[in-house]
């Protein structure tokens, strides 16, 4: 009888990480798919991404916390929504300012320069926000009514639940836009070959600010995400997220847009099923704060051993 | 049976759905200036890249001086004594003609790092031998006067110049030369010759792609042919000139379908 | 000397001159800022424990033109290393180390040098080996996990065995003597009553001219020339047989063993280690230093060290005060203005003065300069 409680336990566990790593990884996905639309155009990695995240979940607190003292009356999921488009536009300005004072400008410059601009870049939004919202935790208020759903022992909330069908249908989003439209077209066309692109009528600039401004959208619709689903907001919320996101990225495939989703989604699942089950595979040695480890295990393995990623890497050229 | 240097056989290479080299081979005795020649994307530099170890090939066997080498790794090819220049011409622009020269010393001395910091004699008398044989080296090629002028700044030919002393600067047994008179006038062609000539006097192999007919007729000793990646004809620059094969490679025929005027196509 | 100032070279008592001010300028200084407080000396003793580590740091990055953004890890090792060699805490966690070493662990400085350097050197090896032909940015990012690793492990490693004591760190760390001879008491030599702080600072300051020199021998020879090359063309490096694996390799591991050693000391100076000191930021501001200062040049990278390690100090006595006294209070306080600036400072440096504040003259003469620029490295 033990036997089968035990066994039904382990089903349990299995399933509850699993829908832990679907949510995990949708949101790391959102994310990714930003530093891999960036780094198919530029070839670069655009370290700021993660801060770019932490300013949109920061600012639709401020929004939400506004509202609620202004509006107190006002239905959860509107308040939600509201911080939300407040974000945005938010993170896609501070990213077109981004590209066009610190990029831009490098975009002939040896490989050096533009990270280490990037990195400067990031530094100066981190304290900028420290700055703003303070150094301290802040609370996401539970905006969404979260009835658990169970099954067995495994429970999910409804605002996991959003999390996983607004990614689904962001993304599906993406690839109808990048495959299907115009804007699409001339995205993909600039990131194989600029000049040719730009002789064909696409302008460059235009398609680069585009890209990075969809990549901004998704890290603020992520960075809500985070907040949400983890109740917390601080102003160094994104610099972690943005790593893994960018492990996943590599994993997947770094310029490849399908292989940002699947490396997001499988970077999640391990990560949720690993913290999971660290315990039991090391023999009590490693415990679950040992979990941020896999996302940098998996980069240098991955890194290692198959640098263009699970789908292929979109330029092929070694050091 | 003369002293062969490089003997390199059944050499394939595919790109993809391009079969870049089919059953390419050569073989070039101590002394000798042999050349590789062909229309524009016959597979010659590809030939270069796996003979230097840049390309892996699908097959093929390699022995440099009677000794089977595998061109896996660049550096080892180096160390195995050929040394190459490159079409583009490849210097290192910000260092000067003499550190460039000090550069190609590197895989025949032995410093190391502990040498460097502990400043041991034996340290300091490699150093001055380096320094010594490059100088040497930019005098025989004849840029000495330019030894510490930054290397991006030398005149075109003297870049090439400067990029065959270096090689010569690693002591190879074979001297490979991609085209090394590409984009030279006809003064500046001669010097080259002559500079090759006294190389190969001195006892150097000389293996080099070139396009210029009469600097090749002129020079090499024996001529390969390729076309399309394969060999198309072997032998001296005399009897390879007056190859059927060759000259409908190099003047048409089989490449294009414009018929030639008054002719139906 | 004459290798940082040209002009100098033209006379040599000008050269003995100038050595002798600055060797003077050098061994004064604690006594001139000592007066403000030992803060200030304190101040100057990490100032040198930077100078190290962006020298160190400055062989991979600058010589070798490998980017390496977890370099603080080996900082980390040094100093770790250093407190669990010098400190009760091995003794008190593991029952039969106490027994080996009744005494207590303690070890002398002749021995922790080499040894960091040492353990310093087989992580850059062990961590370098696999990565180093990896393309610039990706490399860059996989060396940031590294050091992103070692400091989680750092933070956790006190379950099941308690090796690093977790997130608390290691305390009652030994300061650095020699015999009898300890750093940590006021001595006195050749009749001054010298302080603690200021012992180390002579001490770091000879450590950091060892450093100095030892970099300016590997610029100038065999090795410096071979990691110009693979900075400048790879391919080409390669092509005349440089073996650029190793090569890179080396750089690597040399850079690690200069943190390694900087890490031991400044683990035996502040007398206690925790993960928090090796984080991030901390590489990031070492990279700071040598970009700004100049990339690749030694005294431009010794310059940016000195800028980017005082003006902290610099910060904390004005930024507070002013502010109190325009506002009333403190709107920014000095930390964050502090790394604000540096991540402006970066930013600016790229897009304005890429070469940094005081950049390696050109090698060799460019005759569109219509100047002799610089001395040929082998000249």
């Amino acid at each position: 009888m033990r036997g089968l409680n035990a066994a039904r336990g382990r089903m349990d566990t299995f399933i509850q990480q699993t829908l832990n790593g679907l949510v995990l990884g949708s949101m790391y996905s959102l994310i990714a798919l930003g530093y891999t639309m960036v780094y198919g155009i530029l070839n670069l990695i655009n370290f700021a991404h993660g801060d770019v995240l932490t300013v949109g979940a920061l600012t639709a607190l401020s929004t939400i916390l506004f509202l609620q003292a202004a509006f107190p009356d006002m239905p959860g999921w509107l308040v939600m929504l509201t911080g939300l488009l407040a974000a945005i536009p938010v993170c896609v300005v501070l990213s077109l300012v981004i590209e066009r004072v610190a990029y831009r400008p490098l975009r002939n410059a040896p490989r050096l320069a533009p990270l280490i601009t990037a990195i400067g870049v990031s530094i100066v939004i981190q304290t900028v926000a420290m700055l703003v919202w303070g150094r301290s935790y802040m609370t996401f208020p539970q905006l969404i009514p979260d009835a658990p759903v169970t099954y067995g022992e495994a429970t999910i909330t409804l605002t996991k639940l959003m999390v996983i069908g607004l990614s689904a249908a962001v993304m599906i989003g993406l690839m109808l836009l990048v495959n299907r439209t115009r804007l699409g077209r001339a995205m993909r066309a600039t990131a194989e070959n600029p000049r040719v692109a730009g002789l064909m009528g696409v302008n460059p600039n235009f398609v680069i600010a585009m890209t990075f401004a969809i990549g901004a959208s998704l890290a603020a619709l992520a960075g809500v995400m985070l907040a949400a689903t983890y109740g917390v907001a601080h102003f160094y919320m994104g610099f972690l997220p943005g790593l893994k996101a960018f492990t996943a990225a590599v994993l997947g495939g770094i310029g490849n847009i399908p292989g940002a989703m699947l490396g997001g989604l499988l970077l999640g699942l391990i990560e949720a099923l690993g913290a999971g089950y660290i315990g039991q595979l090391t023999g009590g040695v490693l415990g679950s704060h040992y979990q941020d480890i896999f996302a940098f295990l998996i980069l240098v393995l991955v890194l290692i051993f198959r640098p263009s990623g699970l789908l292929g890497e979109r330029v092929a050229d070694r050091a | 049976m003369a002293d062969v240097i490089l003997r390199v056989a059944g050499v394939n290479k595919r790109f993809g759905g391009l079969q870049a080299l089919s059953d390419v081979g050569l073989e070039i005795e101590r002394g000798q200036i042999y050349g590789l020649i062909g229309p524009n994307g016959a597979g010659k530099t590809t030939f270069f890249n796996v003979i230097t170890g840049l390309y892996a090939p699908d097959s093929g066997t390699f022995e440099l001086a009677g000794k089977p080498y595998s061109p896996t790794y660049v550096h080892k090819v180096a160390e195995a004594g050929i040394a190459r220049t490159f079409q583009n011409i490849r210097l290192f622009p910000d260092m000067t003609a003499l550190e460039n020269v000090m550069v190609g010393r590197h895989v025949r001395t032995r410093a190391t790092a502990l040498g460097a910091i502990l400043k041991t004699r034996a340290t300091i008398r490699e150093e001055q031998g380096i320094k010594k044989r490059s100088l040497e080296l930019l005098e025989y090629v004849g840029i000495r006067k330019y030894a510490d002028y930054q290397a991006r700044t030398l005149a075109y030919g003297d870049q090439r110049r400067l990029e065959i002393a270096r090689a010569l600067a690693t002591e190879p047994k074979l001297l490979a030369l991609d085209e090394p008179a590409a984009g030279m006038n006809a003064t500046e062609k001669m010097a080259l010759r002559g500079l090759l000539e006294n190389v190969s006097h001195d006892g150097i192999t000389i293996l080099l792609i070139e396009h210029d007919v009469k600097l090749v007729m002129g020079l090499c000793d024996r001529v390969t042919v390729l076309d399309y990646g394969k060999m198309i004809a072997v032998g001296t620059p005399g009897d390879v000139q007056r190859n059927a094969a060759v000259i409908e490679a190099y003047l048409g025929g089989a490449h294009t379908n414009v018929a030639a005027k008054g002719e139906p196509a | 000397m004459s290798d940082f100032f040209p002009r100098l070279r033209n006379s040599r008592t000008a050269v003995w001159a100038a050595t002798a001010l600055v060797a003077a300028v050098l061994v004064l200084l604690p006594f001139v800022f000592g007066q403000m407080g030992n803060a200030w000396v304190r101040a100057l003793a990490f100032a040198l424990l930077y100078i190290m580590l962006a020298l160190g740091l400055n062989i991979v990055v600058g010589f070798a033109g490998l980017l390496d953004l977890g370099y603080i890890a080996f900082y980390a090792v040094g100093a770790y290393m250093y407190a669990l060699l010098a400190s009760p805490h091995l003794t008190a966690n593991f029952p039969w180390i106490a027994q080996t070493f009744p005494d207590g662990l303690h070890n002398s400085i002749w021995l922790v040098i080499p040894l960091g350097a040492g353990l310093a050197a087989a992580f850059g090896i062990l961590l370098g080996a696999p990565v180093l032909k990896l393309r610039g940015d990706y490399l860059a990012i996989v060396t940031l996990g590294f050091g992103e690793i070692i400091r989680i492990f750092l933070n956790n490693l006190n379950a099941p065995l308690n090796i690093t004591n977790g997130p608390q760190g290691i305390t009652l760390i030994d300061p650095i003597s020699f015999g009898a001879f300890s750093l940590a008491k006021t001595q006195s030599i050749l009749g001054i009553e010298l302080p603690s702080v200021h012992l180390y600072y002579y001490f770091f300051l000879i450590l950091a001219i060892v450093t100095i020199v030892i970099c300016i021998r590997l610029q100038d020879s065999r090795l410096g020339r071979a990691w110009m090359a693979i900075r400048e063309d790879e391919l080409a490096a390669k092509a005349m047989g440089i073996n650029v694996r190793n090569v890179k390799l080396l750089a690597f591991s040399l850079g690690a063993t200069f943190g390694g050693v900087a890490g031991a000391m400044f683990s035996a100076f502040q007398g206690f280690v925790s993960p928090e000191s090796f984080t991030l930021n901390e590489s990031i501001i070492v990279l700071a230093m040598i970009v700004l200062g100049g990339l690749g040049h030694i005294p431009g990278v010794v310059l940016g060290a000195i800028l980017l390690a005082i003006f902290p100090e610099l910060l904390r006595h004005t930024v507070g005060p002013v502010q109190n006294f325009l506002f009333g209070h403190v709107i920014v306080e000095a930390e964050v203005l502090r790394m604000m600036l540096y991540g402006l400072a970066m930013v600016l440096i790229m897009l304005y003065r890429p070469k940094g504040l005081w950049p390696a003259p050109e090698h060799g003469i460019n005759p569109s300069n219509r100047r002799v620029a610089g001395k040929a490295q082998a000249g």
